[in-house]
């Protein structure tokens, strides 16, 4: 008697613990081997597109803390730096830092909160355990500087909103003394650990050609073997000065993305030291009344500092008239946001560009013949956070 | 091509009978073309020796309402062997079809169902053209300047039919949005009674 072939259709979430997320995966079993992907996504769309354009440009600034929510400042950056060409703004030197330690800090952030939970997702819990430890120690240091852990709200175009508190600076080296050690024992847990090698080595493949087609960036990108991050091949604030090296992978499976992130992990710890150490004395935002709010004190004493402060608080600033794209090296990928000012305080148009999303995207063509058991995994390894696919 | 100026005079010559206009501005080239060009734009950029523009980096539309030509349509590209960037645009009115670039970059699905989502614009030759980031059964397309903020739609679970109901947006108070918008140095005509 012949065999009939039977095809099973499983959905995959939108409640799963290994989606990460709100995702639901419609998947086509052909008894474990899975034929078809097909993800559906949107489950947590805010509109934050059509938001901002109804804000003003201050107050455009909280929403992209929501949208990659465990790295929040790196995209601010983004956006503060779309507006800052378009006005000309002049930047200080001590905002550059300051900015930069914190990209790196969510960086670390990000990287941590992946690697761990893609470990996670193939079965070891404790890296969790120990790197949720230090995530934690990272968001007090987020908390510290902007006043809330996640949401932070800090940058601003022309720099940050406030300079860093007392004592900060110390504990953050204090923190990057320590980090390389956590690191070291993250990887006694998993590098050479044979289960986490079988199920990460040669899943989910991408080859250099591909990733290039399916717009890939970061460490999707790098893994492959493409050596290309935007700090290093178009420079923003500080990356220009810094030393640091981009750890590039060969194979490009979910092994070497992991490899990658562990490396830039240690990177970022580098550059904040770089940071910390030379980072100068001076002001934390331009000067210019127009752009920046004025310090409190003088909101009693200045009639100018009193009308610049409403000014801001209701209106905004105005944008001049321009079309821009800005990108920065997200720890997820290229993160861009792509900006039409009409001369108002409000955007024409704000399009952000997510790097999950075109990662997600590709979930068909990487999870192809593969077993169930490796969607977990491969989408592990993507580092999929919903804020930012579904904005 | 190394330069930005060589690229932009290199790109004009070879496509001059494509390209409405370009220039440079913010290191990015910004080209303007005609919509029935796309196709042969892009994949000129894409294939070339001298450009190597081989990843689409986003594809979004922009609504002008007030334009005979309503929308326009931007597309980013990027040369990772040049480190260069590429902005292409042309405007369509509202019932034009796109050609679809899934052919030429596999990326642009997804971002091409994201333009007919929030835009309601279509595209020919694309393989699955479904809403993706609204609601299953979603009306409306949220990012025309016409889309009210607030939406046409609420969603809320119903005691008495003990599931999850749509209904008209209820709102306690009438969606305020204030103008702020007035000059900081003083209205208009102060400005020229001081220049007089």
């Amino acid at each position: 008697m012949a065999k009939e072939k039977k095809t099973l259709n499983l959905n995959f979430g939108p409640q799963h613990p290994a989606a990460h997320g709100v995702l639901r995966l419609i998947l086509q079993l052909d008894g474990e081997v899975v034929e078809k992907a097909d993800p559906h996504i949107g489950l947590l769309h805010r509109g934050t597109e059509k938001l901002i354009e109804n804000k003003t440009y201050i107050q455009a600034v909280p929403y992209f803390d929501r949208l990659d929510y465990v790295a929040p400042m790196n995209q601010e950056h983004a956006f503060a730096l779309a507006i800052e060409k378009i006005l000309k703004i002049e930047v200080p030197e001590r905002a550059k830092y300051i900015r930069v330690i914190f990209c790196e800090i969510g960086r670390i952030l990000s990287h941590i909160l992946n690697v761990t939970t893609q470990a996670m997702d193939v079965g070891a819990l404790t890296p969790t355990l120990w790197g949720f430890e230090e995530r934690e120690k990272l968001m007090g240091f987020y908390e510290r500087v902007s006043g809330s852990r996640l949401h932070a709200n800090y940058f601003r175009a022309g720099g940050v909103h406030k300079d860093l508190p007392s004592g900060l600076d110390s504990d953050i080296s204090e923190f990057c003394e320590k980090f390389p050690k956590i690191i070291d024992d993250l990887e006694t847990l998993l590098t050479d650990n044979r289960i986490f090698k079988q199920r990460n080595v040669d899943i989910g493949i991408v080859s250099k050609q591909d990733a290039l087609d399916y717009s890939f960036s970061g460490v999707m990108l790098r893994g492959s073997g493409v050596a290309w991050d935007l700090r290093k091949s178009q420079p923003y604030d500080l990356y220009d000065d810094l030393e640091f090296k981009i750890p590039v992978g060969k194979n490009g499976d979910c092994y070497d993305r992991y490899l990658c992130r562990i490396e830039e992990m240690r990177e970022s710890v580098k550059i904040i030291k770089q940071c910390l150490k030379n980072i100068p004395k001076g002001s934390i935002k331009t000067e210019d009344g127009k752009i920046s709010p004025p310090p409190k004190n003088e909101l009693k004493q200045s009639m100018e500092a009193l009308i610049h402060h409403f000014k801001l608080f209701t209106e905004g600033y105005r944008v001049e008239k321009d079309e821009i794209y800005t990108a920065v090296e997200a720890p997820k990928g290229e993160f861009g946001v792509y900006l039409i000012s009409d001369g108002s305080s409000k955007p024409y148009k704000c399009k952000i560009r997510a790097p999950g999303f075109s990662h997600l995207q590709a979930m068909d063509y990487l999870i192809k013949g593969h077993m169930l058991a490796d969607v977990p995994a491969v989408l592990g390894s993507m580092d999929i956070v919903f804020g930012e696919v579904d904005r | 091509m190394k330069n930005l100026e060589d690229l932009e005079k290199f790109i004009n010559s070879e496509l001059s009978s494509k390209i409405n206009n370009s220039f440079i501005k913010h290191d990015n080239i910004y080209i303007n073309i005609d919509h029935d060009e796309l196709i042969d734009v892009i994949s000129f950029l894409k294939t070339n020796k001298e450009t190597k523009f081989r990843q689409l980096i986003e594809i979004t539309a922009v609504d002008y309402p007030e334009n005979e030509n309503r929308f326009k349509m931007v597309y980013l590209l990027l040369s990772h062997e040049y480190n260069q960037r590429i902005i292409i645009d042309y405007s369509i009115k509202e019932n034009d079809v796109i050609s679809s670039l899934t052919s030429i970059f596999p990326a642009a699905n997804w971002m091409e169902r994201e333009v007919f989502d929030m835009y309601g614009l279509n595209f020919k030759n694309h393989p699955d053209l479904r809403r993706i980031l609204t609601d299953y059964g979603f009306e409306g397309h949220p990012l025309r300047k016409d889309f009210p903020l607030t939406g046409h739609n609420e969603v809320r679970y119903s005691e008495e039919q003990k599931k999850v109901i749509y209904e008209p947006v209820k709102l306690e108070q009438n969606y305020r949005n204030f103008d702020y918008e007035s000059p900081w140095e003083g209205t208009k005509y102060i400005k020229e009674i001081k220049k007089s």
